[in-house]
């Protein structure tokens, strides 16, 4: 379900906000139960708001291109009068007050919230499938991760359950899960869409961003997201591939890759290469300390936060969450103020990468989506944590505060997406996400969602 | 001089921090701390510490 052709058939009344929400409550029906993507699905709410906007139609009134569009909201958000589950029994009893400033900001431009979607804990982790709301599961493979943390929305899109999603990326939590259910994930600059109201992971490193199924969609969401005037996507405000130069940060990211993930980035540059972008290699000279960085800026702020409710009801964590939480209670705060300077470093190599290039390029995610459950995967004959080398992409971005997109580039042998990643220059978002555009037409994807299983018996 | 509460030499803070995780009844933690110990030797090995002080600063001032 992609959010332009949706906003057309409201603006050309060829169906009404009412019908389409309530279909898309229909297919939550039908397909949660199998991939529980979906916490809290808010059915009445949404059709209330529905009729609403048909109302204001019929009245003359529209909003714009998210007019009616039915999306969700990953369960660390809040939505009023709706529980923020975080996906954990901690949270039991909870239930918001108002709207996080972002849904606000969605709703105002016409969005209708259908339900809250699952997640990784806390957004504490890459797999979704340490939910006290039970595993994620990939749309694509049913029997394999959706990424994470924002995983409920990424397969609620590939799906089309919503039309689009709010997450939120710590160290990849929107494009991890992006790149492994094959939709469109985009971290903007830090800090341009407002946090208040989402539950934080790390103070520091926390985005909110759009989720949605190809990039016009992400543009419209994100638009909204920065109050920015929100206009469909204009072609002509498209680069030409020719136009355009690539920087390929090799030493470190592309080091440790999957074969398959590898042989399709580099089939895809090479396409690029072929229609006339400049591809040249770039470095970033500590970019193997950034998860080192990272955890030392992360870890103590995500303990800061849940220190009360670790002291007073620690069981109620799952356990491994319990223990990276704990962790970040032995880091000293002089090596917190290491990692503050090392993120300026990083921030100023990323930037000068940057120079004389228009986007970064590498993958989004170093391996197809791990199976549910999955500890470990084999990469080049070592054996590697699936938590580490899915964020070992993403997370330098978050440390840096670079605007970042995962858009679907291809499938493996075994049709599981993989996920290219362009970052551009800090507070440019817009023109990652132009950049992203002209790239889309040239990947070699099946046609959007139709290598899911059930769509291909079809 | 009195050793600090928490030591900062990597070895010493990761025997200290073990010994605090195993007295608070939580063993699994010693594989993640050590985990960490390498992360903060890393980072505590990294060029960007040899830095000057911020301006203002030298490396004989302390909390104040």
């Amino acid at each position: 379900m992609n959010i332009t052709d949706v906003a057309a058939e409201i603006a050309g009344r060829k169906k009404s906000v009412t019908r389409i929400v309530h279909d898309t409550l229909d297919r939550i029906e039908r397909a949660n139960a199998r991939i529980n993507a979906y916490i809290t699905v808010l059915g009445e709410e949404a059709l209330a708001d529905a009729r609403r906007l048909d109302e204001e139609l019929a009245g003359g009134t529209y909003r714009g291109p998210l007019h009616g569009i039915p999306i969700s909201v990953k369960d660390l958000i809040d939505v009023q009068g709706a529980p923020t589950t975080a996906a954990s029994r901690v949270r039991s009893g909870h239930l918001a007050g108002r709207d996080a400033g972002v849904v606000s900001r969605l709703r105002a431009a016409g969005a209708v919230i259908v339900g809250k979607t699952n997640l990784h804990e806390f957004a504490y982790g890459t797999t979704s499938d340490e939910s006290a709301y039970g595993a994620v599961r990939n749309p694509v493979a049913p029997d394999r991760s959706a990424g994470g943390s924002s995983g409920g929305s990424a397969a609620a899109i590939a799906e089309e359950l919503c039309a689009g999603s709010v997450g939120t990326d710590t160290g990849g939590s929107i494009r991890i899960p992006s790149a492994a259910c094959g939709v469109v994930g985009l971290k903007p600059t830090l800090g341009e869409v407002p946090t208040d109201g989402v539950v934080p992971l790390s103070q520091t490193l926390d985005h909110v961003g759009p989720m949605a199924a190809d990039v016009a969609g992400a543009w419209l969401l994100y638009h909204a997201m920065v109050a920015a005037p929100v206009a469909v996507l204009d072609g002509r405000r498209v680069p030409s591939l020719s136009s355009l130069s690539f920087g390929v940060p090799r030493r470190y990211f592309l080091d440790l890759l999957d074969d398959e993930v590898r042989a399709t980035f580099e089939d895809v540059m090479g396409r690029l290469r072929d229609r006339g972008v400049a591809v040249r290699d770039v470095d970033v000279p500590h970019a193997a300390l950034a998860s080192t960085v990272y955890l030392h800026l992360q870890l103590p702020e995500s303990s800061c936060y849940h220190a009360a409710s670790l002291e007073s009801r620690p069981d109620l964590y799952a356990p491994s969450i319990r223990l990276r939480l704990e962790m970040g209670r032995y880091v000293l705060a002089e090596d917190y103020v290491r990692a503050l300077r090392g993120r300026e470093i990083l921030r100023d190599e990323v930037d000068r990468a940057l120079n004389g290039v228009d986007v970064l390029a590498l993958p989004a995610l170093a391996i197809p989506a791990p199976l549910l459950g999955q500890g470990a995967v084999t990469i080049e004959g070592r054996d590697v944590p699936v938590r580490a080398v899915m964020l070992r992409l993403t997370q330098l971005f978050n440390v840096t505060g670079h605007p970042a997109i995962s858009l679907p580039c291809g499938v493996t042998s075994g049709r599981l997406p993989v996920g290219l990643q362009l970052v551009g220059r800090r507070d440019a978002t817009s023109d990652v996400l132009l950049t992203a555009a002209a790239v889309e037409g040239t990947s070699r994807l099946p046609a959007s969602g139709s290598w899911l299983p059930h769509r291909r018996q079809e | 001089m009195t050793e600090p509460v928490v030591p900062r030499d990597v070895a010493a803070w990761l025997a200290a921090a073990v010994a605090d995780a195993e007295r608070r009844k939580l063993p699994e933690m010693k594989a993640l701390l050590e985990n960490l110990s390498h992360a903060t030797a890393a980072l505590r090995a990294a060029d960007w510490n040899e830095g000057p002080a911020p301006a203002g600063r030298t490396s004989g001032d302390v909390a104040n």
